[in-house]
């Protein structure tokens, strides 16, 4: 049994509005509201590593949980844009929590990493005992003005949780989790190079597999998507959670959604949608909540969370 | 009901389009079908055919005209 017992998030100040970047890539600021739902995200300054914000939202995490740093037995830190192919950040993020023999594991995977880490959590807490799960993204690095239609959408920040075998306020009951490689080169970010995505692709997979990957986790476990409260999502672009929300026939205000503020952070969206959550309700869930996510691979998944 | 006025009432359900289409008039091109209507036609396409659609048939090369979803169709149904 692994439990989810804190979340924390960390955004860089820098807010950089659609005007800005109409300014910079000739994309109309309305017309990224229409096609997003954005209206701004934030950039981290040119001295920030993918460390550094995965240190602040993990420091908040840890306080949330009234946990300190020698109380982690195993960190997985989600990042697809982190600055060296390795080490990646997760070892420097446990040396920076002063953590010098807890094993420290990259999940380089972008978009779909955090729900990943959150889904091998589950079944290492037991094993390991709480396991600090990162995601930070620094995408503002990874995009190119050139290519606006990819360069809008994309923002900074970092989450985090903790999972913990014996204590927390949702239980993760099940978790789904898939990986397509034929979609390879649809979403892809090459060594020195710029996000490159085929939004069609992307956005049509999405909108199939995301709803199915949800609705058979739930059938699996005798629930329906009407049983669910809070769908806690990947924040890659607000038709896109509108459309998995009619897919599922479900209201779209049981659909926790930031991205308006933020953008696409990546594998740190799912975590900073959860932490804002839970900070603006406190309260213990009495009903299912579900994360899913999606992203390039193409991976994706859901995660099954009841009341603890 | 034939098979392309099947197809024309799944178009104008998923669309704002007011008039049918020619049958090689380009529904991307028009503006009819973008990435976030594609999903909703084939799912329409799904029920009024009774056929089981694959992830990796959703290509708009398939279904960016009438006469190209039909041949699509008949494919999946012969």
């Amino acid at each position: 049994m692994s439990y989810l017992r804190a979340f924390g998030h960390h955004l860089p100040p820098l807010s950089v509005s659609n005007d800005a970047l109409e300014k910079r890539t000739g994309r109309v600021a309305a017309s990224i509201e229409k096609t997003s739902g954005i209206l701004e995200r934030r950039y981290a300054a040119a001295e920030v590593a993918v460390a550094d914000l995965g240190l602040a939202a993990a420091n908040v995490c840890l306080q949330n949980a009234g946990l300190t740093a020698k109380d982690i037995g195993l960190i997985l830190f989600s990042s697809g844009s982190a600055e060296r192919a390795f080490p990646g950040p997760a070892s420097v993020l446990a040396a920076k929590l002063g953590l010098t023999a807890t094993p420290a594991i990259d999940i380089p995977i972008a978009s779909a990493g955090s729900l990943i880490a959150i889904a091998f959590a589950a079944d290492l807490a037991p094993r390991y005992g709480n396991v600090l799960v990162v995601a930070s993204e620094i995408m503002s690095r990874r995009i190119s003005d050139a290519d606006p239609d990819t360069a809008i959408l994309f923002g900074d920040g970092a989450g985090a949780c903790i999972i913990s075998p014996d204590d927390g306020f949702l239980r993760i009951a099940d978790t789904a989790l898939f990986t397509d490689g034929n979609y390879a080169d649809a979403l892809q970010l090459q060594h020195g190079g710029s996000i490159q995505m085929k939004g069609l692709d992307v956005i049509v997979q999405a909108s199939r597999k995301i709803p199915r990957a949800v609705e058979d986790l739930l059938k699996k476990n005798y629930l329906a998507p009407s049983d669910v409260s809070v769908y806690l999502m990947h924040q890659a672009n607000l038709n896109l959670i509108r459309k998995v929300a009619t897919a599922l026939k479900v209201p779209e205000d049981r659909f926790f959604r930031n991205i308006d503020r933020y953008g696409n952070t990546s594998s740190a969206s799912l975590l900073i949608a959860a932490s804002e959550w839970r900070v603006a309700d406190p309260t213990p869930p009495t009903t299912p909540i579900v994360l899913a996510t999606f992203g390039a691979g193409f991976n994706w998944g859901a995660v099954l969370a009841l009341p603890a | 009901m034939s098979r392309q006025q099947g197809i024309l009432k799944v178009i104008h359900a998923v669309s704002d389009l007011s008039t049918d289409p020619a049958p090689d008039e380009s529904l991307f091109d028009s503006g009819t079908l973008d990435s976030f209507t594609l999903p909703d036609l084939v799912t329409g396409l799904e029920q009024e055919f009774n056929v089981k659609i694959p992830d990796a048939d959703l290509v708009p090369e398939r279904f960016d005209t009438v006469t190209k979803i039909e041949a699509y169709l008949d494919s999946r149904t012969n």
